[in-house]
């Protein structure tokens, strides 16, 4: 018997060599991506994830984890099999999109040609 | 780090390179030398992955045992806020374990077999927590002193390169500055309060010395494996540069409060900057991570317990539809 000095534990009177049959696929469950809003009018922005066996209790978890310091007014939880997410090797789709001047405020000088214009024609 | 793509399996160096594919090598060391992170969904070394796996496996094992010597002292801590802020600070330690295993998860090991690798004993964990809290004062010294050393080590391995174990790295590091400055408060209550108070944490220090001087492992052997390992930020410092960096930090913290640090060689080498010390008794630290330590069989026969009582609740609440995927990140 183990005489703990952790009185919680010396009252469970365990035995120092007690074996228990190994834990089995699923025993910890499947996991929950956790998203979590600071305060209105932030985005939701992801955490970090948490196991459990449904989504209440994967949003108790999630607040235990994500939520116990700070700013929190809301979080969401989802299935992590219900995520489709992109491919990192597939970053190259992304890849001419800061060629895109044309999207860009500051793809459009006109500055220079406003006072070329103001020059040339003074009265 | 183009240069390092060829693989002689021949060469020694080059061992736990052999049969990967080395154009992949090439990209992943270059992405690595560029600053950028690794993804779990990457490609990576055979090796790398079970390097990561076998460290946050550990670090996660670390926290959840660790909470065992603290805990000791919750029922018993002195006022009511005090029980309160050990109560948070226990709370954060397994939370850092579910950060970590979540991690590791990534890397392809499941949780289960996480668990079942340290309470089989497989699996290690942090050496210091096969002792015990035998005071409060004690309780007092891990929270200040080994929650420093772990803050060392942690803001290091944040500047990895496994991207989840950077994340988790980084949340842990913002919680683990509360612990330093609860510990480090406890600490200067006792040392600055009556004779009692001050005998008791004098002795805490002196019984945890050993421990925190092992606490960053030996001096690293200097091999191709420990170079590699540097190269792909799966190792940020050495354990005799923490070691250092830790005694830079806190020695002068414990000598301002007048505590005696049981070590007569102890004191800094100013001409190249470090810090000289009896050399730590590592049979003594062979011994103790072996299972020979006070507390090593308590520690693993908690934790069984703890699973074993909760095993059928975690079977009433499993769905039969449920299936597992690997976290996203
Ligand atoms: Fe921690
Ligand atoms: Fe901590």
């Amino acid at each position: 018997m183990i005489n703990s000095l952790d009185p919680r534990i010396k009252r469970e009177q365990i035995n120092e060599d007690n074996t228990i049959a190994p834990l089995t696929e699923m025993d910890q469950f499947e996991t929950y991506e956790v998203f979590h809003q600071k305060k209105r009018g932030d985005q939701h922005v992801h955490v970090g994830i948490v196991h459990a066996p449904n989504a209440e209790m994967a949003l108790l978890f999630g607040k235990e984890q994500f939520g116990r310091r700070g700013l929190s007014v809301n979080i969401w939880v989802v299935k992590t099999s219900n995520v489709f997410a992109s491919d990192y090797d597939d970053a190259d789709i992304f890849e001419t999109v800061p060629e895109k001047q044309y999207r860009e405020a500051g793809g459009y000088k006109v500055m220079d040609k406003i006072n070329k214009y103001k020059k040339e024609n003074k009265a | 780090m183009y240069g390092n793509a060829y693989i002689d399996p021949n060469e020694k160096a080059n061992a736990m390179l052999a049969g990967e594919d080395p154009i992949k090598l090439a990209e992943f060391e270059a992405r690595i030398a560029r600053g950028e992170k690794i993804e779990p969904k990457d490609w990576m070394p055979k090796e790398y992955r079970k390097q990561l796996i076998r460290m946050i496996e550990q670090h996660g094992h670390s926290e959840i045992i660790g909470a065992l010597p603290e805990g000791t002292w919750i029922t018993r801590a002195p006022g009511f806020k005090r029980k309160l802020a050990l109560m948070a600070k226990v709370q954060d330690e397994v939370g850092h374990a579910q950060l970590l295993y979540s991690a590791a998860e990534t890397l392809g090991k499941s949780r289960e077999d996480m668990i079942n690798d340290l309470i089989t004993g497989k699996s290690k964990y942090s050496n210091v927590f096969n002792y015990p809290a035998y005071t409060w004062a004690d309780a007092c010294i891990i929270a200040w002193l080994i929650d420093a050393g772990a803050i060392i080590n942690q803001v290091a391995n944040a500047k990895g390169s496994y991207g989840p174990y950077c994340r988790a790295l980084d949340r842990i590091c913002t919680e683990e500055s509360f612990h330093l400055k609860y510990g480090h408060d406890n600490v200067v209550t006792l040392a600055t309060g009556t004779p009692i108070q001050r005998k008791m944490v004098q002795e805490a220090l002196t019984r945890w010395w050993p421990p925190i001087m092992h606490f960053f492992g030996p001096s690293d052997k200097i091999s191709s494996h420990t170079e590699i390992l540097m190269r792909w930020k799966v190792k940020m410092a050495s354990n005799d540069d923490m070691r250092q960096q830790f005694l830079n930090m806190y020695v002068p913290k414990i000598w301002d409060l007048g505590l005696v640090i049981p070590d007569a060689n102890l004191k800094k080498n100013e001409e190249i900057g470090k810090w000289d010390y009896t050399e730590p008794d590592w049979d003594e630290f062979k011994r103790v991570i072996n299972g020979g330590g006070p507390c090593n069989a308590e520690r693993l026969a908690v934790r069984r317990m703890a699973e074993e009582k909760g095993r059928w609740v975690r079977a009433a609440l499993l769905r039969k539809d449920e299936k597992y995927v690997t976290p996203l990140a």
